[in-house]
């Protein structure tokens, strides 16, 4: 009798990339049910022209380059990419920002190092990095939270959102209803030279946790964050380094200088802290490779978003933080090749 | 009994060793025709030292070992002799040169051709190993390297310890299993022969705790043996806990130094199998003529281990063990992880067959299914190396060639056990790249070896040319310098302009 031959192992677990992928956007769901809770649902459609977007631009980009784009659009990469920026961006960013943002985002910052796993960069890092320093304004005017005093109703937020998106520009009522950030409003009192207590004690920035609202968005992603880490989709490495590298910065700074730094619990819930630490950092095709590399790479990215938060020239610095460590990604991996079994210690 | 937790990586894969399928061993009777690979796994094989049509008796020698990697060779049934040719067999490299006998002509003696019983008491440890390679004994965990090379080695080292590889690892084999609960004592007195042998002052026996019988039936024999010198070490199931480097780091905590051997650690390793047969030549004076064998796999009717000659086809080995069933896919000697897939069953049990694992499409659809995807470096390989390796940096520098980086990031520190491809999400023949990889970068050094001898000859003759040339300028400059004076002097001509500067 005739027998097929194949090379060992004749066995394997039968992991695969969508079983990677499909979990990441599963442990998004809370976050975004906050974000829609608390910012209205310009979310949801930021979330359908990324994903839209992102798969359309997938495909053009394995079809120009000759390549069956139908196992690329099923392995669910391309789609937390999108996801990643929807809910990076604000809800208030015109359609085709967002559209424009998530196509750079799949065709520079993916398919032209040569798609899946080839690219050095975080892709959906690439497209926010490019709205933010080519459209500030659009991409830094967010919603007054819902649990703020002076916000209207979700129904009225919902109104005015799809008047933004698809592009009712210059309505005389918007400032009633967007405003800066948390961390965008603490940096501009900072800047006017405002000590810390009196930009706080204003009432209209904190919550009870830290930046008022985004607490709860940080709250989300931590849980998302830890059913990933349940589920060994990532590894404690590098979230527990992006928060030490931000925290302990935020702390000794804070110790020294109550009136000009904000302090670790602030920092850790405030802006895209959780997010990034989870699920932007994580990413592992732009992530140094060995868990020593991992914890350097996470550390590199908390330190340097403090110190974009801090002294730069963005309210919150992670996107920048990220997209400069992935350079730093092959000296990481060069410098931290575990030992080999039997060789010197 | 000492249970050591230490280890680098590994993975608990899910077991398909079947408690009701290891013991009894099943006696296969003397098939009608065998046929016995030369080679006993490593790639060299033995020199045939009969003809076609010779008559041998069971137990004569038929291929003699030509090199510290080739092991002796004996006919495991008596008959005549039909072929010597190179044909397919359950061997790494695929095909190698076979000795097949048929049963269809009886020897004139019916005696054994080996004496009734061994005096290896008053042997010494040269002797034994002697004695071992004369009866052909290697190594029957699965690589099949021969017993005494490594007694030797171990002894010029002056190796402390003896390992005794009783892990069985691999998901699906149990053969060693059933070697250990239906011949402890064997077991038990081929250890203090081998300890001897190679000089060890210890003996550990080491066994995954998935096994209670056998660490029983061992436990029991060790006692019985009341030898200060030998210890039983259970160790967690955790694949690849059998692996030779690995189980010598589990057990003694040593780490066999990269790129070395286990000698080089004071360590001999063999597998508790080869000493069982150790101590059938003991004990009977028998030279290795069959081992036991597991076959499994939802191909075949009935899962079980057997006693077979050696050289017994498959086609047979599985008949025996009531045959085919389930449309089965692969025929692989040996495990799921490590196993070669063979072409045809028409190839003999070679002695590191451990297993013929007859699987259909329920046991290995995520392999047959798998699709390959790039690499997203989400480093599932290096949680389980255990060897310590990055294999998703080694993917890329092998695909690249890039002969510095494979060895720096450790290509040859690479034990094959392809737990890298297990975990793959990517689901990319890790493993099998690797191997070759490896062939490439083993066939470039060659290369530039030969290209330097090349050019070393091609330097040397131009030196030699250049010193021949000069050497005869200077013969030649020696003879005008004596002539000229004399010329100068008889006709009175002014010759400079010849002068070498």
């Amino acid at each position: 009798m005739r027998f097929e031959t194949s090379p060992a192992p004749h066995v394997i677990a039968g992991y695969s990339v969508p079983r990677v992928m499909f979990p990441v956007l599963i442990a998004l769901v809370p976050v975004a049910i906050a974000h829609v809770v608390l910012l209205g649902p310009g979310l949801l459609l930021q979330l359908a022209v990324a994903c839209v977007t992102a798969l359309l631009a997938e495909a053009f980009a394995l079809r120009w380059r000759g390549q069956d784009p139908a196992p690329a659009l099923r392995d669910g990469s391309v789609l937390v990419t999108a996801c990643l920026l929807a809910l990076s961006v604000t809800p208030l960013l015109p359609w085709w920002l967002t559209a424009l943002g998530t196509a750079l985002a799949v065709l520079l910052g993916k398919h032209v190092f040569g798609g899946l796993g080839q690219n050095p960069f975080n892709p959906a890092m690439v497209g926010y990095a490019i709205l933010l320093v080519s459209f500030p304004l659009e991409m830094t005017r967010w919603p007054v939270l819902l649990d703020a005093p002076e916000a209207q109703s979700w129904m009225e937020l919902a109104r005015m959102t799809l008047g933004a998106i698809f592009g009712a520009v210059g309505d005389p009522r918007w400032d009633a209803f967007t405003g800066a950030t948390a961390l965008d409003a603490i940096r501009t009192g900072l800047d006017l030279r405002y000590t810390l207590p009196e930009i706080l004690g204003r009432g209209d920035v904190m919550g009870p946790l830290g930046a008022r609202g985004f607490a709860w968005l940080n709250l989300a992603a931590l849980a998302g964050g830890l059913y990933l880490l349940a589920r060994g989709i990532v590894r404690w490495h590098i979230p527990v380094a992006v928060l030490g590298g931000l925290l302990l910065p935020a702390f000794i700074a804070h110790a020294l200088d109550p009136g000009g730094h904000l302090s670790a619990s602030t920092q850790a819930f405030a802006g895209a802290t959780m997010l990034a630490a989870f699920f932007i950092a994580t990413d592992p095709v732009s992530a140094a490779t060995s868990n020593l590399g991992r914890l350097w790479y996470g550390a590199g990215i908390g330190l340097l978003a403090w110190i974009i938060r801090t002294w730069g020239g963005y309210p919150d610095g992670f996107a920048f933080a990220v997209l400069l460590m992935n350079v730093a990604v092959p000296f990481i991996d060069r410098y931290t090749v575990p030992r080999i079994h039997g060789r010197a210690r | 009994m000492a249970a050591w937790a230490h280890f680098p990586a590994g993975l608990a894969l899910e077991s398909h060793k079947r408690a009701d399928a290891i013991v009894p061993v099943i006696e296969l009777p003397a098939p009608s025709r065998v046929v016995l690979p030369l080679d006993p796994g490593t790639g060299e094989s033995a020199e045939p030292v009969v003809a076609v049509g010779d008559v041998v008796q069971r137990g004569a020698l038929v291929g003699r070992a030509t090199s510290a990697f080739s092991a002796n060779v004996h006919a495991s049934i008596a008959g005549r002799i039909i072929a010597i040719e190179r044909i397919e067999a359950a061997v790494p490299t695929g095909a190698c040169l076979c000795v097949t006998i048929a049963a269809d002509a009886a020897p004139a003696s019916t005696q054994d051709p080996w004496p009734a019983a061994t005096d290896h008491a008053s042997m010494n440890a040269q002797q034994l190993c002697d004695a071992l390679h004369e009866a052909g004994i290697a190594g029957l965990g699965g690589a099949g390297f021969p017993t005494a090379t490594k007694l030797v080695a171990g002894r010029q080292r002056s190796v402390h310890t003896l390992l005794l590889n009783g892990a069985e690892c691999e998901p699906w084999i149990t053969c060693d299993d059933a070697l250990m609960q239906t011949a402890a004592d064997d077991v038990v007195f081929g250890a203090a022969l081998l300890r001897r042998a190679c000089g060890a002052t210890a003996c550990v026996i080491a066994i995954e705790d998935d096994k209670p019988a056998a660490i029983a039936a061992m436990t029991l024999a060790v006692d019985r043996a009341v030898d200060a010198a030998l210890s039983l070490a259970v160790v967690s199931a955790v694949y690849p806990r059998g692996a030779e480097r690995q189980l010598i780091e589990a057990v003694t905590g040593i780490e066999p130094p990269s790129g070395g051997l286990p000698v080089d650690a004071g360590i001999v390793c063999q597998n508790v199998a080869t000493a069982a047969a150790v101590a059938r030549w003991g004990t009977r004076g028998e030279p290795l003529l069959s081992r036991i064998v597991t076959v499994t796999g939802s191909g075949v009717a009935r899962p079980c281990n057997v006693r077979a000659p050696l050289g017994t086809p498959l086609t047979d080995l599985v008949a025996a063990t009531g045959g085919y069933r389930d449309a089965p896919l692969r025929l692989i000697a040996g495990g799921s992880m490590t196993g070669i897939a063979l072409p045809s069953d028409d190839v003999g049990l070679g002695k590191a067959t451990n297993c013929v694992f007859v699987a259909t499409r329920a046991d290995i659809a995520p392999r047959v299914d798998a699709f390959e995807r790039a690499c997203i470096r989400c480093g599932n390989c290096s949680d389980v190396c255990p060897a310590g390796l990055l294999p998703q940096q080694l993917h890329r520098a092998a695909l690249a060639d890039e002969h510095a980086l494979l060895r720096e990031l450790g290509i040859f520190d690479c034990i094959d056990c392809g737990l890298c491809d297990y975990v793959c999400p990517s689901q990319i023949p890790l493993a099998h790249r690797f191997r070759l990889a490896r062939g490439r970068f083993r066939e470039a050094t060659v290369a530039a070896r030969k290209s330097d001898e090349a050019r070393e000859r091609h330097e040397q003759r131009q030196r030699r040319l250049r010193d021949e040339a000069a050497a005869r300028q200077r013969a030649f400059e020696e003879v005008r310098a004596r002539a000229l004076p004399a010329a100068r002097g008889s006709d009175g001509i002014d010759d400079k302009s010849g002068e070498a500067p």
